[in-house]
C-alpha cells in the first residue's frame, strides 16, 4: 500500500440534525498503521463522526477523505476496505450469528474462514444461536467477529467492547493489538480508558463537536500535573509562589500539591533546600487527564 | 401479578396519543355517515325496498359487505357498514395488542419497566383495558351517530357494542397470538391470518348453502346480531364469552413462559451461512420470505373459496329469474359470475396492495432498528440494498395474486368443465390488480426516500382509496375524486367492461416515478 494521504483525515467537519448542532468544526487525522483513540463525552459526536465516515450521514462542510476517497460519494468502493462495528448491534431475529457473520463477510467481498473460526474459538462465541436469543455480549461479538475475520485496511470501531465481560474484553485487546501487528489501521471510540491506554498510539478527544486535543499520549500526559506528596525535613515557605504548583495544602512538614510538568524541575529543587524525608510522586492518571477534558466548564480560571 | 398496569396504560395512550385517535374518529365517522347518505339516495320506501332486494340477490356484495335482513333505513345502513367496519375494528385490535406487548417485549422496552414495580401480567393487562377502551369509544360514538341520524335507539346500541365485540374478540385473539411467537411480526401474521380466515369463512357462509359458517365465524357476528331488525342479542354475549375464554388462555400462556420468551421454542440454526445468502436480495428474500409464503398461501385459498363460491351463485340464481333480471341490470350486461369475481378480485388488489407496502416498509424498520446501518456500511450501496426490497414489495404480491387467479380458475374451471378456459381468464382478472399494487408500493417507497418519518402516510393512503372504492359512490364523490384512486383505473378484464391499455401503462408510469422519486431521494438523504 502506498500511502500517499492518511486513511482519515477530517478537518473542519460540521453536521447537524435539524437545530442540534453535533459536530461544530472537528479536525481528525489517524495515519496508516495506528490505533486511534477517539474519546469524548456522551453526545460529543463520535457516532455522528464514525458515520459520516461511513457515508451514512452527509457532511453539511468540512472536509473529509477516507482511505484516499469521498466517504459519500465512493462509498461502495471505500467499503470493501473497511469494516464497522456498530456501538449497539442489534441482529435479526431470525438469522443465526454464524449466518450474520458470513453474510456481511460476503457483502463486504471476503472473510478469512481460518480467523473466522479462531475469532469464534477465542470468543466463545456459539454461531448456531438465533439473532433473538443472543445477549447483548454475545450480540456485540457477533459484529466483532464479522469485522475482524474480514480481509480489510480500516476497523471503524464504535464503542466495540461496552457489554463484554472482562475475560472477553482482554480477547478483544489481544484481537486489536494483532491488527496492529498485520498493519490494519483503527479508529476506536471507546469509554473505557484502561483499554485506550492499553491499546492506543494516539488518541483524539473531543467535545461538543470540536476536537479539544488530540496526539500521543505521552504528549497529552505531559500536558497535565503530576501530584505530589511529600514529607520535608522542615516547613517550607514561599511555596505558593511559585509558578506551575496547584492546590498546594502544607500540614507542617508536609506538602501535598500538583504541578504543571514543566515546573518540577523547580519545585523539587526547593524540597532538596529543605531535606527530603519522603517522596511520593503519581504521573498523572488518565483519568485525571480526561475528566480535564471531559468537564463542561474550563476548570483552570478556578484553580488560579 | 398486574399491579403497575396503570403506569403501563398511561405510557402505552401517551405513546399512541396520535395514533389512536386518528384511528377512532375513522372508526365512528364510517359508519356514522351512512344512514344520512343512505336517506338521501333512496329516500322512498319503494327505492330502499328495490335497493334491498338488489343487493340481497347480488352474492358479489353479500359476500363482501354481509346479509341484509330489512328494507328500512337502518337495515340498510346496518348491511352496508357492519362487517367491513368489524374488519376494520378488528384490525386496530390487533396491531394495538400487538404493538403494546410482544412487540415491547422484543425491543426490550419491557424489560427495563420490568425491573420495576410492574406485574409479570401487566403489558398483555395494560394492552386489552386499552382496546376494549376503544371498542368501548367506538360503540358509544357509533351509537351517537345513528341515533343522531334518527334511527331507532335499541338498533343503534346493537350496531354499536356488534362492532366493539368484534373488537374485544380479535384483541383476545392477538392476546393468544402474542404469547406464541417470539417475533412480533409472526404474532401480527398470525392475528391477520385469523381476521383473513374468519372473513372468508364467513363470506362463504354470507352467500352459499352452508349458513353455519357464519356462525362459527367471529367476523359473521356482528351481521347476526341483526341491529334494526329483530336484535338477537345473545350474540353479544356469545362474543364476549369466547373474548374471555381467550383471554384466560392468553393469561395461562402468558404465566408459563420467560418474558421475551415464546410458547413455541426457538431452536439453534446453521452455523454458517449457506452459499446463497450473500447479498441484499438474498438477505431480503430471508427476511420476507415467511411473509410471502403465508401471504400467497391465504390468497390461494381466497381464490379457491371465491372460485367455489362462483359455483353456488349459479346455483342459486337458476332458482330465481327475477334475479337474474335484476342483477343483469346491474351488472350492465356481463356474466353473473364474473361480476361476482371481478368484485372479489378487486378486495384482493387491496390486500395485495397492503402486502407491498409492508414489505416496502421493511426498509424503514431496518433502517430505525439499526440493522440497515451495517449492511450499507459493507459494498452494499443505498440502491442495491433498497432494490432488494422493493423487488420482493413489487414480486411478492404479484406471486399472490397470481396463486389466487390460477386457483379461482382451476376450482371453477373444474366445475364448469373448462380448465383449460377458465383459468387463463380468471389469472388475467386477479392480475389485473397489479398495477395499482405497484402504485402503492412505488408510494411506500417515495416516502420512505423523500419524507422517511411520515412512511405511515402509505397505509393512509391505502385507506382512503377503500373508502373511495366502498364508499364513494355512496357519499356522491365526485368523479375527479375518485379518479385519484390507481383502482378507479383498472382494466375489467372480466366483467365486461372495454380493456383499455393506456390507463394501465399510466399506472405503470406513475409506479416507476415513484420508485425513481424513492431511490433518488434515499441516495441524497441521511440513513440511520
Ligand atoms: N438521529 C439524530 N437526531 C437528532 N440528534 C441526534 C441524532 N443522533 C445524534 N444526535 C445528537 O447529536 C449529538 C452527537 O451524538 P453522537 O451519537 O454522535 O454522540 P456520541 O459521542 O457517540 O455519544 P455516546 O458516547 O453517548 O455514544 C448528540 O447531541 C445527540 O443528541
Ligand atoms: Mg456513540
Amino acid at each position: 500500500m502506498t500511502v500517499a494521504e492518511s486513511p482519515i483525515a477530517v478537518s473542519g467537519l460540521t453536521k447537524s440534525y435539524g437545530p442540534t448542532r453535533a459536530l461544530d468544526g472537528l479536525d481528525l487525522e489517524v495515519s496508516a498503521g495506528e490505533v486511534h483513540g477517539f474519546l469524548g463525552p456522551n453526545g460529543s459526536g463520535k457516532s455522528t463522526t464514525i458515520r459520516v465516515l461511513l457515508g451514512l450521514l452527509r457532511a453539511d462542510g468540512g472536509h473529509t477523505r477516507l482511505l484516499g476517497g469521498d466517504p459519500w460519494r465512493d462509498a461502495t468502493t471505500l467499503h470493501r476496505r473497511l469494516a464497522y462495528v456498530p456501538g449497539d448491534v442489534t441482529l435479526w431475529p431470525n438469522l443465526t450469528g454464524g449466518e450474520v457473520i458470513d453474510m456481511l463477510g460476503r457483502m463486504r467481498g471476503g472473510l478469512d474462514r481460518a480467523r473466522r473460526a479462531a475469532l469464534l474459538e477465542r470468543f466463545d462465541l456459539d454461531p448456531r444461536k438465533k439473532g433473538r436469543t443472543y445477549s447483548k455480549g454475545n450480540r456485540q461479538k457477533v459484529a466483532l467477529v464479522a469485522a475482524l475475520a474480514s480481509d480489510v485496511e480500516l476497523l471503524l470501531l464504535d464503542e466495540p467492547t461496552s457489554g463484554l465481560d472482562p475475560l472477553m474484553e482482554e480477547v478483544f485487546r489481544s484481537c486489536v493489538a494483532e491488527e496492529r501487528r498485520r498493519g490494519r489501521t483503527v479508529l476506536l471510540s471507546s469509554h473505557v480508558l484502561a483499554e485506550v491506554e492499553a491499546l492506543c498510539d494516539r488518541v483524539s478527544i473531543i467535545r461538543d463537536g470540536r476536537t479539544v486535543e488530540s496526539g500521543s499520549l505521552t504528549d497529552l500526559r505531559h500536558l497535565t500535573r503530576t501530584s505530589i506528596t511529600a514529607e520535608l525535613a522542615s516547613p517550607p515557605a514561599g511555596l505558593d509562589a511559585l509558578p506551575g504548583v496547584h492546590d498546594l495544602a502544607v500540614e507542617g512538614s508536609r506538602v501535598r500539591c500538583e504541578v504543571d510538568a514543566e515546573a518540577l524541575d523547580g519545585l523539587l529543587r526547593r524540597f532538596t533546600d529543605h531535606g527530603v524525608r519522603s517522596l511520593v510522586c503519581r504521573p498523572p492518571t488518565l483519568e485525571q487527564l480526561f475528566l480535564r477534558h471531559y468537564a463542561q466548564a474550563e476548570p483552570e480560571p478556578a484553580f488560579r | 401479578m398486574i399491579t403497575g398496569t396503570w403506569p403501563l396504560i398511561r405510557l402505552a395512550l401517551r405513546r399512541d396519543r396520535i395514533r389512536l385517535p386518528i384511528w377512532l374518529v375513522l372508526l365512528v365517522l364510517i359508519p356514522s355517515v351512512t344512514p344520512p347518505s343512505f336517506a338521501a339516495l333512496f329516500p322512498t320506501d319503494a327505492a330502499r325496498a328495490s335497493y334491498a332486494a338488489g343487493l340481497a340477490a347480488n352474492p358479489a356484495l353479500v359476500s363482501i359487505q354481509g346479509p341484509i335482513y330489512g328494507t328500512d333505513l337502518g337495515a340498510l345502513s346496518a348491511a352496508r357498514v357492519l362487517t367491513i367496519s368489524a374488519v376494520l375494528v378488528a384490525l386496530l385490535s390487533v396491531l394495538t395488542v400487538i404493538r403494546h406487548t410482544r412487540a415491547e417485549e422484543e425491543a426490550g422496552r419491557r424489560e427495563l419497566l420490568g425491573a420495576t414495580v410492574v406485574g409479570r401480567h401487566a403489558g398483555l393487562a395494560a394492552a386489552l383495558t386499552i382496546v376494549v377502551g376503544c371498542d368501548v369509544l367506538v360503540a358509544a360514538g357509533v351509537t351517537a351517530g345513528f341515533v343522531g341520524a334518527g334511527l331507532p335507539f335499541a338498533g343503534s346500541v346493537a350496531a354499536g357494542l356488534a362492532l366493539a365485540s368484534a373488537g374485544v374478540v380479535f384483541a383476545a385473539v392477538a392476546a393468544v397470538a402474542a404469547q406464541l411467537t417470539e417475533s412480533p411480526r409472526a404474532a401480527t401474521g398470525i392475528g391477520l391470518a385469523a381476521l383473513g380466515a374468519t372473513y372468508v369463512l364467513r363470506a362463504a357462509g354470507d352467500t352459499g348453502s352452508a349458513p353455519w359458517l357464519s356462525w362459527v365465524s367471529p367476523l359473521g357476528w356482528p351481521a347476526l346480531v341483526r341491529p334494526f331488525t329483530g336484535e338477537r342479542w345473545w350474540v353479544l354475549a356469545l362474543a364476549v364469552a369466547v373474548a374471555v375464554a381467550l383471554g384466560a388462555v392468553a393469561f395461562a400462556l402468558s404465566a408459563r413462559r420467560d418474558l421475551a420468551a415464546g410458547v413455541l421454542p426457538a431452536r439453534l440454526g446453521p452455523a454458517a451461512a449457506s452459499p446463497a445468502l450473500g447479498g441484499p436480495l438474498a438477505l431480503a428474500w430471508r427476511l420476507q420470505r415467511g411473509g410471502l409464503l403465508g401471504w400467497t398461501a391465504g390468497f390461494v385459498l381466497a381464490g379457491a373459496a371465491f372460485g367455489g363460491v362462483a359455483q353456488g351463485i349459479e346455483a342459486l340464481l337458476e332458482s330465481s329469474p327475477d334475479t337474474i333480471e335484476l342483477l343483469r341490470q346491474l351488472a350492465g350486461g356481463g356474466d353473473l359470475v364474473d361480476v361476482f369475481l371481478a368484485a372479489e378480485f378487486g378486495i384482493l388488489g387491496l390486500l395485495a396492495s397492503a402486502f407491498a407496502i409492508t414489505a416496502t416498509l421493511r426498509l424503514r424498520s431496518e433502517e430505525t432498528d439499526g440493522r440497515a446501518e451495517v449492511v450499507l456500511s459493507t459494498a452494499v450501496g443505498r440502491v442495491r440494498w433498497a432494490s432488494s426490497h422493493l423487488l420482493v414489495a413489487l414480486l411478492g404480491p404479484t406471486l399472490a395474486l397470481l396463486g389466487a387467479g390460477v386457483a379461482a380458475g382451476l376450482v371453477r374451471g373444474v366445475a364448469v368443465g373448462d380448465v383449460a378456459g377458465q383459468v387463463p381468464r380468471l389469472v388475467g382478472g386477479a392480475l389485473a390488480q397489479v398495477p395499482a399494487v405497484w402504485v402503492l408500493a412505488g408510494l411506500a417507497l417515495a416516502l420512505f426516500g423523500v419524507l422517511p418519518q411520515w412512511v405511515v402516510g402509505a397505509w393512509g393512503v391505502l385507506v382512503t382509496f377503500l373508502l373511495f372504492g366502498q364508499f364513494g359512490r355512496l357519499l356522491q364523490l365526485p368523479q375527479w375524486v375518485l379518479n385519484l384512486s390507481p383502482f378507479t383505473h383498472l382494466p375489467r378484464t372480466l366483467d365486461g367492461g372495454d380493456i383499455a391499455v393506456a390507463p394501465l401503462l399510466w399506472l405503470l408510469v406513475v409506479a416507476a416515478a415513484l420508485v425513481t422519486v424513492g431511490l433518488v431521494g434515499f441516495r441524497r438523504r441521511d440513513a440511520g
